[in-house]
This record gives structure tokens, sequence and C-alpha cells, in this order.
């Protein structure tokens, strides 16, 4: 699966999440995305821009409970939960938003 | 001490009728965070383990303490600094984390200096609360 951004190939691994995590950009999750026939609304990015802070301070991408728990303690009851964000990344919000936000897949995520 | 360290034979995989049994896990860690890729490796195991829903527990022996030091700076040796991983397993809901006072002692340690809160036990108390596990996992 080849990811273009801006006419320059990004390296991938064989499920899509990126070799190097310093190659995301904004538009490189829009077009990751766009090959998932999903477009990225106000509601993913902030999902989006959740994991990218959990892992900056923890250095892992969070197990979907977790997740499903931390966004809900920032975000809200109506946010944290599993309904919504299946609802956001019908592929499974830890492991496809995870995707989006450059991060590698999930520990415990098989 | 290591006898009961040693006493590994159960295995992880749970027999059908122990299924959704939650079961104690005990995962002992020894060795210094890098060199070796066992502090890792126990880590992401804990990970998935807590997945599973298990009574999960983490326990600190000998160079295994340094795992938890604050202030780990890897960039020299060219690997990633996993330390702050541990203060993530609060939110996976592992909150019990032992570390035995003799290592720490001897190594001029005290639980001030890491990264998240610990228990800390002595040798014996460990190797009583070890002796209650379904399971023990060495690394």
């Amino acid at each position: 699966m080849a990811l273009v951004v801006n006419g320059q190939a990004i390296e991938t691994d064989e499920e899509g999440y990126l070799a190097n995590r310093s190659d995301w950009t904004e538009q490189v999750a829009t077009e990751m995305a766009k090959i998932d026939n999903a477009s990225l609304e106000p509601n993913h990015w902030e999902v989006i821009n959740f994991l990218r802070e959990y892992y900056e301070e923890y250095q892992i991408a969070p197990a979907v409970r977790v997740l499903t728990k931390a966004i809900g303690k920032k975000l809200g009851p109506d946010k944290g939960n599993s309904k919504y964000l299946y609802e956001l990344f019908p592929y499974g919000p830890a492991k496809q938003a995870c995707k989006y936000a450059g991060l590698p897949k999930p520990t415990g995520c098989v | 001490m290591s006898e009961a360290i040693n006493d590994v034979g159960e295995s992880v995989e749970t027999g059908e009728s122990a299924a959704g049994k939650v079961k104690k896990f005990m995962f002992i860690n020894r060795k210094s965070p890098y060199g070796t890729i066992y502090a890792l490796e126990s880590l992401e195991v804990v990970l998935i383990s807590a997945a599973f829903d298990q009574d999960v527990s983490l326990a600190f022996f000998d160079d295994g303490v340094y795992q938890l030091v604050k202030g780990q700076k890897t960039q020299g040796i060219g690997i990633k600094n996993h330390s702050p991983t541990y203060r993530a397993l609060d939110g996976y809901d592992i909150e019990k984390l032992y570390v035995e006072k003799e290592s720490m002692e001897l190594r001029g340690l005290t639980t001030e200096d890491l990264l998240v809160p610990v228990q800390q036990l002595s040798r014996g108390e460990l190797s009583k609360l070890i002796d209650t596990q379904d399971v023990v996992l060495s690394f």
C-alpha cells in the first residue's frame, strides 16, 4: 500500500502504519484516511491529537480500553465510550486512530 | 528465595475448566533496563496481560530496580527510553508494584528516586507474596 503525500512516497509497514514516526504530518493522516475512504473531521482530530499526546508522554500507543477511559476523562463521558469511538473509527479506535496518528500498532492488539 | 522464583511450572495458558477465571500474575524483574531485552519484553507482556483483565503485580529485584529510576537518558546508547511507560501502568489498572528493600539499599536508592509509586518490601515479605501467586514469570 503506497502512501504518497505531496508527490513524496512515505514508508509504511504492510498494515499501513508509518515506518518512521517523524514522517507524520496532518496531511499524512488525511492521505491515510483517504486510502480507507474516510475523511477526517474535528472529532477525529480530537482523538488523533489525544493519541499523539499520550504517546509523547508514555511512549506507547494505549490499548483500546485504556484509550476509552482516558478519552472519557479528558473529553467527557459522551466521548469516552466505545460506541462513539467505533463510529469515528470503524476499523477499531485504537488500531485505526493510532495509524492516522502515526503511532505504532498498540501493544496487546492482536 | 530463588526456589520460589524458579517455580514457574504453571503454563500461562488457562485450561478449559479455568477459562474466565482471574489469575494472580506476578512479573519478576531482575535485570537492568538496557543491555538486554528482558525489561522491555516484560513490560510488553505486562501490558498485554492487563488486556485480559488478570490480577497483575510487578516485583523488582537486584538490578531490576534500576528499571524504575527517574531521569533515564538513552540517547547515547541509541535505544528508546521505555521508562515513561511505567507511568502508564496506572491507566491499565496495574497498581501493585513492589521493590525489594535489600536491592534498593544496596544500590543507594529510595522510593523517591523512582518514577512511580511503589511498595517497598523486604526479601522475606516478597517471598511470601510470591507464594500467593497463581503464575510467576521471571525476567
